[in-house]
């Protein structure tokens, strides 16, 4: 399995090489290179203009260009941002990336669980009308036009009943008076839920042999731990006002996501389900006289899994894309509002730098994909 | 040529077979052409059985159709019925009303917009545009995704290798992260967007798709006949391959229309395209004007945003009675 997984690290790398280059290709092919907009001037004397082209190594020939490219990207160094002149591009994303990255996660997580539960109740249900409901609704949520759903969803969960806040990431007024950054008690966030599921799944590995009383009792008591833990500790650090108010941010835009993303697993673990259903050892399930549940959750969706997750990486691109409109739509400072505000106001620097940050982050999590599937398939497990 | 007709290797012989012998007879004096259009027609009536055994697939070609003649009607009315300087869906401008944006009325159904243009007229424009960006980027997607896939699965080595790095880089990549950072960079309109929807369409999940369709193709008996009988790689593809390849391009094509209208909208809606007017321009026009939010003027935003949905769902839904009809394992028996 080691092989595997090293091997597909390297087709990652490759494959991320392959991406440099077009997006320098992509910068050549811009009509009126960006740099233009300083050097066509008129003020500028001609020897400020030919500084200025050294400076952006314009007088170099592109072979020597695309390696200062490469090696500036690998030092991290993404030119200076227009917009927020003058930080470098890689401070504005690393102050926006971690806020993409939970708005990714949490609703890939969601949906991904959801649209599998409910794919694998879709395909018992074959023929009857509730699968046609359920197949019609998923499917206009699957191509619904999420500027617009996202509005909806605005109108209805914020604007009517007011249980959410309309769009931002905090509440201004509470935060006047916050002894620390934003920053802090996102990352601090973040910090929580990364230890949470570090615990929870060693809990579930811990568990797995033995029997399923046990089994759920520790899971639950262990969740119910866990969460008293949370709790407690956030109240007594004082900062629990400010990480509600963040988390009640949250939820309007990951619910949003969700919706529009579960419907594509649904409809893949459904016909993932229908095709091993046709499976012998569903009839010998069956004629063991097993239960449907059983059948159903043991012996069917285990191996449906499998065509699943290998489709997960394409639902990946559109989670993380989907998350780029979501973001706009909800004022959420995220990487997709600064894509499209640096795209809006012709920010280059920043516009590359959003979009090689989330080519590196669809390539990560295109590569945990792979692991997972690593893991879930013995063929290559015992490889 | 009558005996020609049954020795042919391309006819499916198991469907002459089951014909009575008298037919058989009237069919040996049938030229060739007259033969093969029977055989398509029977296919193609065959499979719409099995297509309209899927309530969801008619639901989406009804919509499909009803959209169809709205657009079509959108000229008839603008001749016959609708003053163009009032009704015009770019120009127009309805001086009767102090102030627009104005309600639903006798006049307007759908009301006016921010700049004093009638919504239901912009609205059935649209579906037009909507229509020509889809299938021309559909058609490109199809073209590029067919002949990528038969070339990669037929020559394989370094051409599928290469091939197939692209194909995984564009899928993993958001589509619509590379369609804004090209919007920033070049000037984009309704057609060359739809170039490149289909450029990165077809490049993408089609080409792996049809590719592994194509590997299955490549190694059935007639392929092998057709190489000892003398045929190039070109005749093989073309003549062999690709035919056996365009149930599956076709319903891609169903799937491309879809992703290129909601990449349209959502690229017209954020002001980065250079189009007259579309179903995400009409959003984005109450989004500068301020009335995004304002929700007591849903006709701004609604109509425009339900057709969107309605349009790309009705040809995800073809799609995926379609896949029943070209994907024999999810049927039922």
């Amino acid at each position: 399995m080691l092989r595997y997984i090293l091997g597909r690290t390297l087709q990652m790398v490759l494959t991320f090489g392959l991406f440099v280059v077009l997006t320098y290709v992509l910068l050549e092919a811009q009509p009126g290179d960006y740099s233009q907009t300083f050097i066509d001037n008129p003020r500028l004397t001609p020897a400020q203009r030919e500084a200025l082209e050294r400076n952006f190594g314009l007088d170099e020939p592109p072979h020597v260009r695309f390696t200062k490219y490469i090696g500036n990207l690998l030092r991290g160094d993404l030119g200076i941002s227009y917009q927020y002149y003058p930080k470098p591009v890689t401070e504005v994303i690393a102050e926006r990336a971690p806020r993409t990255l939970v708005l990714f996660i949490t609703s890939t997580i969601v949906s991904f669980y959801v649209g599998f539960l409910a794919g694998k109740i879709l395909a018992w249900q074959r023929g009857r009308a509730l699968e046609y409901v359920i197949t019609l609704g998923g499917a206009t949520l699957f191509t619904v036009f999420l500027p617009w759903f996202a509005l909806l969803m605005l109108w209805l969960f914020a604007y009517t009943l007011d249980w959410f806040p309309i769009g931002k990431f905090i509440s201004p007024q509470l935060w006047r008076t916050a002894p620390v950054e934003a920053n802090v008690v996102f990352n601090n966030l973040l910090l929580t839920a990364f230890v949470g599921s570090v615990v929870m799944l060693a809990i579930t590995v811990a568990t797995r042999r033995r029997t399923p009383r046990i089994r759920t009792l520790a899971r639950w008591g262990g969740f119910a731990l866990l969460l008293g833990v949370t709790v407690a500790v956030w109240a007594w650090s004082g900062l629990g006002p400010y990480a509600t108010d963040m988390l009640w941010h949250i939820i309007l835009p990951v619910l949003t996501l969700t919706l529009v993303n579960f419907a594509g697993t649904m409809l893949l673990t459904r016909n993932s389900m229908l095709e091993t259903l046709r499976e012998d050892y569903i009839t010998t399930a069956r004629a063991k006289g097993l239960p449907e549940r059983v059948i159903r959750d043991r012996h069917a969706a285990r191996n449906a899994l499998l065509p699943v997750v290998t489709t997960l990486v394409f639902a990946l691109a559109t989670a993380l894309g989907g998350g780029i409109i979501t973001e706009n739509i909800f004022s959420w400072p995220g990487m997709g509002e600064a894509l499209l505000i640096s795209a809006q106001t012709s920010d280059i620097p920043t516009a590359m730098g959003c979009v090689l940050v989330v080519g590196i982050l669809a390539l990560v999590a295109h590569l945990v994909v792979d692991v997972l599937y690593a893991f879930l398939d013995p063929r290559i497990r015992y490889a | 040529m009558a005996r020609e007709t049954l020795t042919k290797p391309g006819l499916v012989l198991e469907d002459t077979e089951r014909l009575a012998q008298d037919e058989l007879r009237r069919l040996r004096r049938l030229p060739l052409w007259q033969v093969r259009l029977r055989l398509l027609g029977r296919s193609l009536a065959a499979q719409w059985r099995l297509f309209a055994e899927q309530p969801i697939g008619l639901i989406g070609l009804a919509i499909i159709v009803c959209f169809g003649l709205f657009a079509v009607l959108h000229p008839l009315l603008m001749g016959r019925v609708w003053p163009r300087a009032i009704y015009d869906p770019i120009i127009g401008y309805d001086p009767a009303f102090p102030s627009h944006p104005v309600g639903p009325s006798a006049a307007h159904w759908l009301g006016t917009d921010p700049l004093g243009r009638d919504v239901l007229s912009q609205l059935m424009f649209g579906t037009g545009s909507a229509f020509t960006l889809g299938i021309t980027a559909a058609l490109v997607t199809v073209l590029i995704g067919t002949t990528v896939g038969a070339v990669a699965g037929y020559f394989g080595g370094a051409i599928d290798t290469f091939l197939m790095r692209l194909a995984d880089l564009v899928i993993i990549l958001p589509f619509i992260v590379i369609l804004i950072v090209l919007g920033a960079l070049f000037e984009l309109n309704l057609f060359t967007l739809a170039v490149v929807i289909g450029i990165l369409g077809g490049f993408g999940g089609t080409a792996i798709v049809i590719k592994s369709q194509a590997l299955t193709v490549k190694v059935r008996a007639y392929i092998e006949a057709a190489r000892v009988a003398g045929g190039g790689h070109g005749h093989i593809i073309l003549r062999h391959i690709i035919p056996n390849l365009l149930p599956l391009s076709f319903l891609y094509m169903m799937f491309g229309v879809t992703e290129a209208i909601a990449a349209e909208a959502t690229l017209s809606f954020f002001g980065l395209l250079d189009v007259r007017m579309s179903w995400g321009l009409m959003i984005h026009t109450a989004n500068t004007a301020g009335y995004l939010l304002n929700f007591s003027t849903w006709w701004l935003i609604l109509p425009a945003g339900l057709s969107i949905t309605l349009l790309s769902a009705a040809f995800y839904f073809v799609g995926r009675a379609m896949d029943e009809v070209v994907n024999p394992r999810l049927r039922r028996r």
